[in-house]
């Protein structure tokens, strides 16, 4: 596998020197980081406009842009996005195991 | 159930209205929707609904389809199993060729924990106690010498007629037998692989390995992973009596409920879950402006049933996990990208955005 070579994440030609506005390439993700991140930057009050694509089926990358308002970093946006969708899935993760801990839902056997 | 109308779909005779969820900053004027852990914490509901032995149903309510989406996705495509990955055949005179056998051997779901197996760092090579598992399989088909007469049945006139997964015999290497596994095998005994007549033989090692579903589907853990939305149904005008029963047939089963003393026609909260959205109702010229159908845009009904060794319980909490390594992975990059101040220059394989 070429993931050995390749660094997870690239930022693309053509950024702002600032990193206002930048294109980041993802090594090895699909539509499944893609779309959370997205969503997440986008929850984000200080970014501007930020959309993603999968530029070819077959090779698997996806790419990320993001523009900020005020000349804020998109880099440090993205950060802030990654440790958001972090919390998100802790917090999921918990409440899932709690009510599974409670036991208060139907049990049923299903044959082979 | 009153529902915010911001987190409904509507459902109308020939569309679909408000698909896309607007809780993003900037969408209505002074109003915070940024990103908010207590809030959402506070707003979340996970609750598992209905479990069996292989499938279970569970509700997520308060997230985006983004991230129902991905947990769907990672339990489809990355949470790992293991399938056997290499068949090394020594004789097979059935009339199944090597290469099919060897296919459907593959997608014979295993009773192996991947949580005790490392994944083979590249498939070429050679394979470990710690990565691989070896099966043996060696079957002969007979005449069985004390059939009936004038029977036509092969259960009757030969003997291993039939080539199961109950045949594939774990073979334990290494540590593996004073490790902690135990049980390993096929899940299901019976599945027919090859059909036998006398004199027909099959031999094979099989070396089965850990691998994600995105590689190849053999290694997928479910035999479905969906979502769907929560149905909201609301009666906006009173139905008459003498058609209740025709309203009510509209519907899937236990929706709606007829109360003849009080002579009203309701919509169970409870039953309201079950419906499939039909819009049957909206075509009696009557009825359709009596009711509002829609379903909410956040309520996630996941169905999710296990083909693995998982337990059907534990393929969501697997699937999270999946998805805060993948997280932590993009962030040591992101991180390091920080540090060289975002240097953008001769570091740039691709062409032009």
């Amino acid at each position: 596998m070429s993931s050995q070579t390749t660094p997870k994440v690239q930022i693309m030609k053509g950024a702002t020197p600032n990193l206002s506005a930048a294109t980041y390439q993802i090594h090895d993700e699909s539509h499944t980081m893609g779309n959370a991140l997205r969503w997440m930057l986008l929850k984000n009050p200080h970014v501007e406009f930020c959309g993603y694509s999968v530029p070819h089926p077959s090779e698997p990358n996806i790419q990320v842009r993001i523009q900020m308002y005020d000349e804020h970093s998109s880099l440090e946006a993205l950060l802030k996005a990654l440790g958001d969708l972090d919390d998100l899935c802790v917090a999921v993760g918990e409440k899932y195991n709690e009510s599974l801990k409670a036991g208060e839902f139907e049990r049923w056997v299903e044959k082979s | 159930m009153d529902v915010n109308p911001r987190r409904l779909v509507g459902v109308t005779a020939e569309r679909a209205t408000h698909v896309s969820s607007t809780d993003f900053p900037g969408h209505y004027p002074n109003e915070d929707h940024s990103w908010n852990l207590s809030q959402f914490r506070q707003n979340l509901k996970a609750e598992v609904q209905r479990l069996s032995n292989r499938s279970i149903e569970f509700d997520i309510v308060g997230v985006d389809a983004s991230i129902a989406n991905a947990f769907r996705r990672i339990m489809i495509a990355e949470v790992p199993t293991v399938a056997a990955e290499r068949v090394y055949i020594f004789n097979n005179t059935s009339v199944v060729q090597d290469e099919v056998l060897s296919h459907r051997i593959g997608l014979v779901p295993l009773n192996v924990d991947p949580r005790n197996l490392d994944m083979k760092a590249d498939v070429e090579d050679p394979g470990t106690d710690r990565d691989t598992i070896i099966f043996r399989a060696h079957i002969l088909c007979e005449r069985n010498p004390k059939a009936p007469k004038g029977s036509e049945d092969p259960k009757e006139l030969y003997k291993n007629h039939e080539f199961l997964s109950s045949h594939l015999v774990w073979q334990p290497a290494g540590e593996q037998a004073s490790l902690m596994m135990k049980d390993i095998g096929p899940l299901n005994l019976n599945i027919v692989l090859a059909k036998l007549r006398p004199g027909q033989e099959i031999e094979m090692e099989l070396h089965a390995v850990k691998g994600v579903g995105k590689d190849h589907a053999k290694f997928s853990p479910v035999a479905t992973a969906s979502y769907r939305l929560h149905p909201n149904i609301v009666i906006t005008k009173p139905i008459p009596m003498h058609r209740a029963e025709e309203f009510k047939n509209c519907f899937a089963p236990g929706v709606v409920v007829v109360d003849r003393v009080k002579k009203v026609v309701k919509i169970d909260p409870k039953g309201m879950r079950n419906d499939t959205v039909t819009r049957e109702v909206l075509r009696d010229p009557e009825f359709s402006d009596m009711v509002q159908l829609s379903r909410i845009r956040d309520f996630f009904i996941f169905n999710v049933e296990s083909e693995s060794a998982y337990a059907p319980e534990e393929l969501l909490p697997e699937a999270i996990n999946i998805m805060r390594g993948k997280i932590a992975d993009i962030r040591r990059s992101a991180e390091s990208l920080l540090s060289t101040g975002g240097d953008n220059g001769g570091d740039v394989p691709m062409a032009d955005p």
